[in-house]
């Protein structure tokens, strides 16, 4: 990918008070998941009020950015321009390791520099397990995933 | 349910919005044998683009003592026929109307391509990553189904071939003249792995309408009535819209919420129901659906499919006659209300034989809402 068409790409509103601490955490490097400051019980997506104990005491605890695939998807046109040029790509969604109700949706890619449409998708598989990367897209930091080493 | 109405379905109609909601509504009235000032009361989608005073305007209703709206758009069909049914059951009006008209066949029209690239709210942890439309949202779903249920490709063409019949057979229908082969099927091209075109449902310009009145007026009108016997709506605990990939349970949707009072309020059981119109803007959606609204065990959806299960007139259940959202056309289910009367009345043009009840389902995927209708 270039960073041309990178950032023509849809990013998060870094404006956005409720998930602004999370995108806080990937320009850091690290993936972090909405806890509740009462309760403890994580959270995703992040949210003002916990379901279980309402309170609106929030914590934001580190993981250990290790995931299994839980689904995955190959997108092809019609897409908005930025996507149509990256098409056929893939799109996932994970389950954390250490809380596998907490699920992301991301990209498999090859590397920290890959792309989301490197990898042959005839190779993801449901349940493999991967590893959280950053990839710098525009000013956002976006999560997105490595096949874990075996 | 004492009338129906509807426009010609399209592409580029030149109409707007509000001008086929109103000739549907102003048809539905004429169907009922009532007048446009007998209509007091209105239900409607969120996403209307015309307002209630602009529809009461136009169509010359009386004066309006209840109107109220439903969001979320496909799951908002049987919503807004149930709420009209509760304003006429406990006298907040007399006669009230229903409608949905859209014009969504160019593509600048389709709500995905109508965002900013600055994304709040919960499409931030899906759009960014790629998954755009509906579809992509909906694959994401089916791909897990397939891992868990053992759905198939094969599943999904019987029931993109069992609406394309249901469609050849209905001359109103945008595909009447276009068959569909399974190998048509398996070669067409991907949308979002796993689901290929014809997967999807079709983008229609057109309005579709009805009017809901007490079963006292309703035995003076023209037509027989089809009564609302029973009807449900439900956003199930921890859902979100359309990316439901975050609760515990993703696969258990808001259909299995819907069904639990619908059918504790009803006379008629599954079993019972001789044909349904299941919302149907993916394919997927029907096996989801027969699973949550109980026509079989959890995970056999997509083995319910086989053996034409889902055809006219042979099939064990069968679903979307007029050919749904997939073949007849895409108004955001409300096709699917009309055929469910169409099927009491005894006026479809794949008309179940003697139908004493009939199931029509709004969006699976988002909040949503079901009837069952009575003869």
């Amino acid at each position: 990918m270039t960073t041309s068409e990178e950032v023509t790409l849809l990013l998060p509103d870094l404006d956005d008070d409720t998930s602004a601490p999370f995108w806080a955490g990937t320009a850091r490097g690290e993936l972090l998941v909405q806890a509740c400051g009462a309760c403890g019980v994580w959270r995703m997506p992040p949210r003002p009020m916990c379901p279980r104990c309402q309170s609106i005491s929030v914590r934001w605890v580190p993981t250990n950015g290790r995931a299994t695939i839980w689904s995955f998807i190959v997108a092809h046109p019609p897409l908005l321009p930025a996507y149509a040029e990256l098409a056929p790509y893939n799109a996932i969604v994970v389950a954390l390791d250490e809380d596998p109700f907490i699920r992301f949706v991301g990209n498999l890619v090859t590397s920290e520099h890959g792309g989301i449409n490197e990898i042959d998708p005839a190779t993801i598989t449901m349940g493999e397990s991967v590893g959280v990367v950053f990839q710098p897209v525009g000013d956002v930091s976006l999560p997105r995933w490595v096949r874990a080493e075996t | 349910m004492v009338g129906i109405g509807q426009t010609a379905y399209g592409k580029g109609l030149p109409d707007s919005e509000l001008s086929l909601a109103c000739q549907a509504i102003s048809a539905a009235i004429d169907d009922a044998g009532l007048q446009p000032a007998d209509v007091d009361g209105i239900a409607m989608f969120s996403m209307e683009d015309g307002r209630e005073v602009d529809v009461a305007r136009n169509v010359g209703l009386g004066d309006i003592t209840f109107f109220s709206q439903v969001g979320f758009g496909g799951g908002a069909g049987c919503g807004v026929v149930g709420q009209a049914a509760m304003a006429v059951a406990t006298g907040q009006c007399e006669t009230a109307v229903a409608w949905r008209a859209r014009k969504r066949s160019a593509a600048s029209s389709r709500p995905w391509a109508q965002v900013s690239d600055r994304i709040s709210g919960h499409h931030q942890w899906s759009r960014p990553f790629g998954v755009l439309r509906p579809v992509d949202e909906i694959a994401m779903l089916t791909r897990r189904a397939m891992h868990e249920y053992g759905y198939t490709r094969d599943h999904l063409a019987n029931v993109a071939l069992a609406f394309r019949k249901h469609a050849n057979r209905n001359p109103i229908a945008t595909m009447h003249a276009k068959e569909l082969t399974r190998e048509q099927y398996m070669d067409a091209r991907w949308i979002s792995e796993p689901l290929c075109l014809f997967d999807n449902c079709l983008e229609t310009d057109g309005a579709l309408a009805v009017i809901i009145t007490s079963a006292e007026r309703a035995r003076d009108l023209p037509h027989p009535p089809a009564y609302i016997h029973s009807f449900a709506q439900s956003i199930p605990a921890q859902h979100q819209v359309m990316t439901n990939y975050f609760c515990e349970d993703p696969l258990l949707g808001p259909s299995w919420t819907c069904a639990r009072l619908l059918w504790e309020r009803s006379d008629f059981q599954p079993a019972d129901v001789p044909v349904a119109q299941l919302y149907d803007a993916f394919s997927p959606l029907i096996p989801l659906s027969l699973e949550g609204y109980g026509f079989c065990e959890r995970g056999e959806g997509g083995e319910f499919t086989n053996d034409g299960a889902l055809e006219w007139p042979h099939g064990r259940l069968p679903t979307n006659t007029s050919g749904g959202g997939m073949s007849e056309a895409y108004v955001h289910g409300f096709n699917l209300v009309l055929e469910g009367v169409r099927q009491i009345r005894g006026t479809s043009v794949n008309q179940v034989e003697d139908a004493q009840c009939s199931l029509v389902t709004s969006g699976e995927g988002v909040p949503t809402s079901a009837i069952l209708f009575r003869a």
